[in-house]
């Protein structure tokens, strides 16, 4: 009776169903990720509560301490102050987003107003391929290229002698990170932009430009005033990307869970830092040490919440532009 | 009406017809916001193009084709280490895997999200959980599928000595393929909404079901978006580095799972171009620059020809219909 091969088995119902099944099956995978992720994190935050994300020791040796704790689950060591990889997460996602909102604003301007036809022809290409570019090859060439010319270059003998006390600075910094993953985000705010800019009716900044306005006014004015709730799409979108950058920032923003001080002036910029995804990458082969384990599920589970809040913004973000009668 | 239609061609042609309104003449604060708009996308231009002939100046310095034919080992003596025969077959592996998971569960759920999505909320709730998994970080995605593997799937991934690690092709292409996933949705859902309505009214006249004109009207149209979806997935799996890192180890060679056989090879662990750059990177153990110049290099040339695919897709063939 149950023949898939029979002509008349693929009703509508059936069909209906089928789909269905498959698309819930993917949402109760990704309700089961949430689910174990946090039943995986909670040991860590119970024991710390909410000191958890506040400063205090150094962050690397209470990783270690956690990893060589004794195999006796009553005396689980869990103590934890995550707040120098917080930081660091903190200053090199903003540090890259707010460059590259400007950047790309910028850039998406150019494309949609101001690039002759062949160039604009050419930029999309290259924004494709910037995007495409695996962040390991960014940071390859940030680790062999950028980062000693940094080391030798820009950071002063008396700036290392500055900070010689407290850290020590040899090219893979802040900066750098912040550099390397602006150029990673950039082309998905771009994407994003330039799709928005080129959606706004056509007849608003013909109206103006017949009044008199010129184009850059108008463009700045009316198309990008109309386009900011894609802006603002962009920027979380891109932030959700760059919190979870872990390859190349491990690879270039140094080795130590240092929270960098923006007192230091502009060798805030030369200190090394460490991001959470970074983190876990680097520490992932401990991962069946039990308590360390679930100290690392606590990092994914910081990481997992604030990327889960920042794309359905931005999802919230993207669908608010239908509120001027523009499709996204 | 037109005039709408064709605003960008339109603008040269008022600037050549009204000299009044060249830069020059315009405020000091218009020229600035102009002249940073040319810079932004000239830099765009030079960053891109001196990544690509960089890279393209290592890969000629360290061309060597025997070391795509070589398989690595774990030497100091860099004479001896080989080359990255596994982790090329081990990329292919996972390309083919993860798209070969990923295209199916995509299709699917972008028709029904587009053709039935009923009830409404259900179909909400899976548009939002797709869109976390977009913006889902690929290590937190790694970590989840190694808890998954090791603690439901372990029959699934390499076996050592009686202990599972979770590891193995299959957990690390289940895992890539939701990354490629999101990707793949959003293409299919894009070509299915272009298709006119008419097209599927005219089909349901001549007394097709609603399943029947899927199969036969709908899917068939929308085979360059899913082409599009499914190139793309392949870029971003082919460019991912973290799930490599934890679901297949940091073993170069690829690593039978079981005694022997297809399906050890499946369930053995590996790596791939990514993880071989990244371990022979400074940051990795290895110190070997140039090979992993040269199989950035290769990683690069992959990721480009994958880019080039989904342009001929986007362009290509629109169905007839939409003029």
């Amino acid at each position: 009776m149950l023949n898939p091969a029979a002509p008349g088995f693929w009703t509508d119902r059936r069909v209906e169903r089928l789909l269905g099944a498959v698309a819930c099956l993917v949402l109760l995978l990704i309700g089961g990720m949430i689910a174990f992720v946090f039943s995986k994190a909670w040991p860590s935050f119970a024991h710390n509560g909410l000191a958890w994300f506040g400063s205090g020791g150094d962050v690397d040796r209470q990783l270690e301490d956690i990893f060589s704790s004794p195999s006796n689950p009553s005396d689980y060591v869990y103590e934890l102050h995550a707040w120098s990889l917080i930081w660091g997460t903190f200053v090199v996602t903003a540090g890259a987003v707010l460059i590259g909102i400007v950047f790309s604003l910028l850039a998406a301007i150019f494309i949609v107003e101001f690039a002759p036809p062949r160039l604009a022809r050419l930029l999309e290409p290259v924004v494709r391929l910037l995007a495409a570019v695996p962040s390991v090859v960014y940071g390859l060439i940030g680790i062999l290229v950028i980062v000693p010319w940094v080391g030798e270059h820009l950071i002063s003998l008396e700036r290392k002698e500055s900070v010689a006390n407290v850290i020590q600075l040899n090219g893979s910094s802040l900066g750098v990170g912040i550099l390397i993953l602006t150029i990673m985000i950039v082309p998905i705010m771009i994407a994003i932009v330039v799709d928005a800019l080129r959606a706004v009716p056509g007849s608003w900044t013909e109206g103006a430009s017949a009044l008199g306005v010129n184009r850059w006014r108008v463009t700045w004015s009316i198309a990008v005033r109309t386009a900011r709730p894609a802006v603002v799409a962009a920027a979380v979108l891109a932030t959700a990307r760059a919190l979870g950058e872990a390859i190349m920032l491990s690879m270039v923003s140094g080795s130590a869970s240092f929270a960098p001080n923006p007192i230091d002036g502009i060798t805030f910029l030369f200190e090394p830092t460490r991001p959470l995804a970074s983190a876990l990458v680097e520490n992932v082969e401990g991962l069946t040490v039990v308590p360390f384990g679930q100290t690392l599920f606590a990092f994914a589970a910081v990481l997992l919440v604030s990327s889960m809040f920042l794309s359905l913004a931005g999802f919230v973000a993207k669908q608010s532009m239908r509120r001027y009668g523009v499709q996204p | 009406m037109s005039a709408t239609a064709q605003r960008a061609p339109a603008l040269p042609a008022r600037t050549a017809t009204a000299p009044r309104d060249s830069v020059r003449a315009w405020p000091l604060r218009d020229r600035i916001g102009y002249f940073c708009a040319w810079s932004a996308g000239l830099a765009l231009i030079a960053i891109a193009g001196s990544i690509v002939v960089y890279m393209a100046f290592r890969g000629a310095q360290y061309f060597d084709l025997s070391l795509l034919f070589e398989s690595p080992n774990a030497e100091i003596d860099q004479s001896a280490s080989g080359g990255f025969k596994d982790p090329l077959i081990g990329t292919a592996m996972l390309l083919v895997m993860s798209t070969a998971m990923a295209a199916p569960l995509g299709v699917a759920i972008a028709v029904w999200l587009t053709e039935y999505g009923r009830p409404a909320g259900l179909a909400r709730a899976v548009e939002s959980a797709i869109e976390i998994v977009a913006g889902t970080p690929s290590i937190v995605l790694a970590m989840f599928g190694l808890i998954l593997f090791q603690e439901w799937f372990g029959f699934l991934t390499f076996d050592a000595e009686g202990s599972t690690l979770g590891r193995s092709f299959i957990a690390a292409s289940a895992m890539m393929s939701l990354i490629a996933l999101p990707l793949v949705v959003g293409a299919t859902r894009e070509a299915l909404n272009a298709i006119p309505r008419h097209v599927r009214e005219a089909s349901y006249a001549l007394g097709k079901t609603k399943a029947a004109t899927i199969r036969r009207v709908l899917l068939p149209a929308a085979r360059p978006g899913i082409g599009t979806g499914a190139a793309l997935g392949m870029g971003r799996v082919a460019g991912d580095t973290a799930i490599v890192v934890v679901l297949l180890g940091s073993t170069l060679q690829i690593v039978n799972g079981t005694d022997g056989g297809i399906d050890g090879l499946f369930r053995g662990t590996g790596s791939t171009l990514t993880s071989y750059v990244y371990l022979n990177s400074p940051a990795g153990e290895g110190l070997a620059p140039e090979k992993a110049y040269f199989a950035a290099f290769v990683l690069m040339v992959l990721v480009i020809i994958l880019n080039f695919v989904v342009t001929r897709l986007a362009r290509g063939r629109k169905p007839l219909w939409t003029r």
